[in-house]
């Protein structure tokens, strides 16, 4: 172990991995069987569970994200007639956005981790955690049958009048799955804000929290406030469809603005609910990976917070051409600049804490630092369309396409694949191996841009989104794109497969593979059932990397 | 872990933690993840709040949408109005406000530990919710009657021409008198998304019930009845803005 002077950044070496064991006994093996699976409350497995569903569902979206590349790699829709265009497009956002991107880091890191960093035995409700994932599951049978139906074109918006009036597709179904799916987000939601507020261990206060946990708290809050407003949406729907009540209908004095209002009230926050929980997992990476306590802990604590309250104020922006009055566009517009601002804190705080830290990139680290410049990008481009005049020239184009693209699939998606690499070795105890998955990392962000960059110019000239067929003079950029996204799918298979193998052929973990300082990394891996031997008393600051050293010292002498 | 490896930690809070242990006797219901009962009992409360928080979310976008159609089409919303049955709506209004008081009293019965107390309690809690939902079918039935449920049957003949059904209202031009429809659309969601919160709560009133017959709110572990008492507040507290919004606001004499 290195000594280091006091005030000045630790570098802690790695340790050495040949001696490490795997523990007798972890949360694993603890019990046997499908049925200790399936009635589980240990918030590690049904993390678990929540891991291998969404993944599922990952790969069925990205099945039809394929068909649709595939349609647009010729400017006539050729393979598919429009109509099966539109619900391949539907599919892909509804399983995308509502299975995959809003459970991917909440459910499973999320599920995992917030206990263990906070040193508790459990979520507050572990049954309603269960509860939680079985809704889940219920939630993507029900899109599955809608699939298997007959499918849904109405767009992942669901936007009236489309929606109620004229489509004879199975979009009850989807609505009701929907729906389903929202309940299981706002009971994670509220199971982590308890959670958060009356489980802390001894001595760990507020501002002791790691950012993970903070971000998830500030997305649990946006689920459960935002959540029930899409949820009473959607049942409008459903009942217009049924009984054609007339609240979106204009012929009968409804309006389907209303809808949008009460849909963007939440998918706008919901967008939010997408990146906070990466932006946290983000923190941790990089902080672990520059041996440095985050800079302006507090400020990206608070930003945190900042992103939720806004997020609920500029709904409206994705309305601008639907007729909102000119006065409240301009309101929104200005809204819609501000809620950048905290966004923008973070990005510059993770920059000061890489400045002079000791940086080390290993896997987690190069999907992390994917995440910063793709969200720089994708949150710029957000920028740009919140200003009223570039968006009425904008919208509905490929530009939106690639924005939020670039901030779900750039942002969230590397986020995610961030903190599956770091926290694999605790989850399992076992290392991924790490050259393969730097060249997933980098496959990934090479096919990410070749796939997206060209769809801000196809945007910026013109080309419309959700149409199976376009313009010859837009081929190329288009055939650029398809072939990103087989480079793309390629990088996503790799880690499915090589995490796969890991699980029985990688190396030994150890307990504390990156020596990072959060809890989680200073109990076994993978934890036990009850996470803690005793409860522990936690007598440091978030990010100690000397606390961390002194420890290890003091180990090594009693140990020595 | 850290505790064991780590000699410079705070000596008092450990004392705290080991002091905590030895206050309490272990109730059977006392669930191994928490460390103190009162922990539990804080985070079920509070957990509670949060659901509650997230079911005036829910109303809200209803509430959002009443005030937002009544507002452009207030001729529509007000004669319609005028066809709910307040002696009905104030009768449910008091039958509620007392299911309310008894599952207050309930609330009491646990906590000071009268088992038979409670039990008769949450009977007549129970008998209050399903008289309110009697009365409720019945209004439903007047309206079926009146063809005001919106739907293939809905029809507007009332509204715009009021004196061949004896009444003394304004008649409304054809293409106000549709958006009736839309206020009894409302009436029916708002209304009937809350009677659908008391019906599930009856029939968790029925297995509470059942629990506290058999003792187990009798010994201090009353969390369940606690929180079971917050939601049917919650829901009587529904109920009080409903019946103002929807019944009484719009009101207007006749001429
Ligand atoms: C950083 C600040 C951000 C700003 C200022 C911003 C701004 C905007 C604006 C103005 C639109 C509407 C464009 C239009 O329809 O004409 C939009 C669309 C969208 N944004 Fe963002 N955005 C930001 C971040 C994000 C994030 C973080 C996500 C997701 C993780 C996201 C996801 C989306 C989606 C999905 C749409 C398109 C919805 C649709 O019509 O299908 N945005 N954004
Ligand atoms: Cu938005």
């Amino acid at each position: 172990m290195s000594t280091s002077t006091p005030n000045l950044h630790t570098i802690v070496s790695l340790p050495d991995q040949s001696t490490a064991k795997l523990p007798k006994r972890h949360y694993i093996n603890n019990e046997h069987g499908l049925l200790s699976w399936l009635l589980t409350g240990d918030h590690k497995r049904i993390a678990i569970l929540y891991l291998i569903s969404i993944t599922f569902f990952f790969f069925i979206g990205g099945a039809f994200a394929g068909l649709i590349r595939l349609e647009l790699l010729t400017p006539q829709s050729d393979l598919v007639a429009a109509d099966t265009y539109n619900k391949f497009f539907t599919m892909h956002g509804i399983i995308m956005i509502f299975l995959f991107l809003v459970p991917s880091v909440p459910a499973t890191l999320g599920n995992f981790l917030i206990p263990i960093m906070l040193g508790a035995k459990d979520l507050a409700f572990p049954k309603i955690n269960l509860l939680s994932w079985y809704l889940y599951l219920a939630g993507g049978t029900l899109t599955l049958a809608a699939l298997v139906l007959g499918g849904v074109d109405t767009g992942w918006t669901f936007t009236t009048p489309l929606s109620t009036h004229y489509l004879n597709t199975h979009v009850i179904t989807a609505a009701t799955a929907i729906f389903i799916a929202g309940f299981s987000s706002i009971f994670t939601g509220l199971n982590f804000i308890v959670t958060i507020h009356r489980m802390r261990a001894p001595g760990m206060t507020w501002f002791r929290m790691p950012l993970f946990v903070w971000s998830n708290y500030a997305a649990s809050i946006l689920m459960v406030l935002g959540t029930p407003v899409l949820a009473i949406a959607i049942v409008l729907v459903a009942l217009e469809r049924l009984v054609g009540i007339g609240v979106f209908d204009p012929a009968k004095g409804g309006d389907p603005l209303l809808f949008q209002h009460l849909f963007w009230f939440y998918s706008h926050p919901a967008v939010y609910i997408m990146i906070l929980p990466g932006m946290g997992v983000i923190s941790e990476v990089i902080s672990t990976f520059s041996r440095k306590r985050v800079f302006g802990y507090t400020a990206v604590a608070f930003s945190s917070v900042a992103i939720a309250l806004f997020g609920f104020f500029v709904w409206a922006h994705h309305m601008f051409i639907m007729g909102v009055s000119n006065y409240s566009a301009l309101v929104f517009s200005l809204l819609t600049m501000l809620v950048a601002v905290p966004s923008a804190i973070k990005i510059f705080n993770w920059a000061f804490t890489l400045q002079k830290g000791s940086i080390t990139f290993e896997t987690p680290m190069l999907y992390a630092f994917g995440f910063m410049g793709l969200f720089t990008i994708g949150g710029l481009t957000g920028v740009f369309l919140g200003s009223l005049g570039m968006d009425i020239h904008l919208t509905e184009t490929y530009f939106i396409v690639a924005h939020f693209h670039f901030v779900m699939v750039g942002g969230m998606l590397m986020a995610f694949l961030a903190g599956i690499h770091f926290w694999w070795p605790k989850m399992t105890g076992r290392m991924y191996p790490e050259s393969l998955s730097k060249l997933a990392a980098v496959v990934t962000f090479i096919g990410f841009n070749l796939t997206f960059l060209p769809q801000f110019i196809l945007g910026y000239l013109g080309m419309p989104r959700r149409y199976a067929a376009y313009p010859p003079e837009f081929q190329v950029l288009n055939v650029l794109s398809t072939a990103g996204a087989t480079v793309l799918g390629v990088g996503y298979m790799l880690p499915l497969l090589y995490l796969g193998w890991s699980l029985k052929y990688g190396a030994i973990a150890g307990d504390n593979p990156w020596q990072a300082t959060g809890l989680e990394w200073q109990i076994q891996s993978p934890p036990l059932t009850e996470n803690f031997i005793e409860v522990p008393i936690v007598d440091y600051e978030a990010y100690d990397y000397e606390w961390l050293e002194k420890k290890q010292r003091e180990q090594v002498t009693t140990v020595g | 872990m850290i505790a064991s490896t780590n000699p410079a930690m705070h000596p008092h809070t450990h004392e705290a933690v080991d002091h905590a242990e030895h206050e309490h006797v272990a109730l059977p219901q006392h669930r191994h993840h928490f460390e103190t009962e009162e922990q539990q009992r804080e985070a079920g409360s509070f957990g509670m709040w949060l659901f509650l928080l997230t079911e005036i979310m829910f109303f809200g976008g209803m509430f959002f949408a009443y005030l937002l159609y009544r507002n452009w089409y207030y001729p529509a919303f007000t004669v319609a109005s005028n066809q709910l049955n307040v002696p009905e709506g104030a009768i449910n209004t008091v039958i509620l406000i007392t299911s309310g008081f008894f599952m207050a009293l309930g609330v009491w019965a646990a906590e000071v530990r009268k088992k038979g107390l409670l039990v008769i309690m949450l009977i007549l809690t129970t008998v209050f919710g399903l008289a309110f939902l009697g009365v409720k079918a019945d209004e439903y039935h007047e309206k079926y009657e009146l063809h005001h449920i919106p739907g293939a049957s809905f029809s507007t003949a009332m509204f715009t021409n009021p004196a061949a059904f004896g009444l003394k209202e304004e008649p409304l031009a054809p293409d106000m008198a549709q958006h009736t429809e839309i206020f009894f659309f409302l009436y029916f969601a708002m209304t009937g998304m809350h009677a659908l919160h008391m019906i599930i709560g009856i029939v968790i009133l029925f297995w509470l019930t059942w629990r506290a017959h058999r003792g187990e709110f009798s010994s201090g572990y009353v969390a369940p009845i606690e929180n079971f008492g917050l939601y049917w507040h919650f829901v009587d507290i529904v109920w009080l803005f409903l019946f103002p919004l929807l019944y009484l606001i719009n009101r207007h004499p006749l001429s």
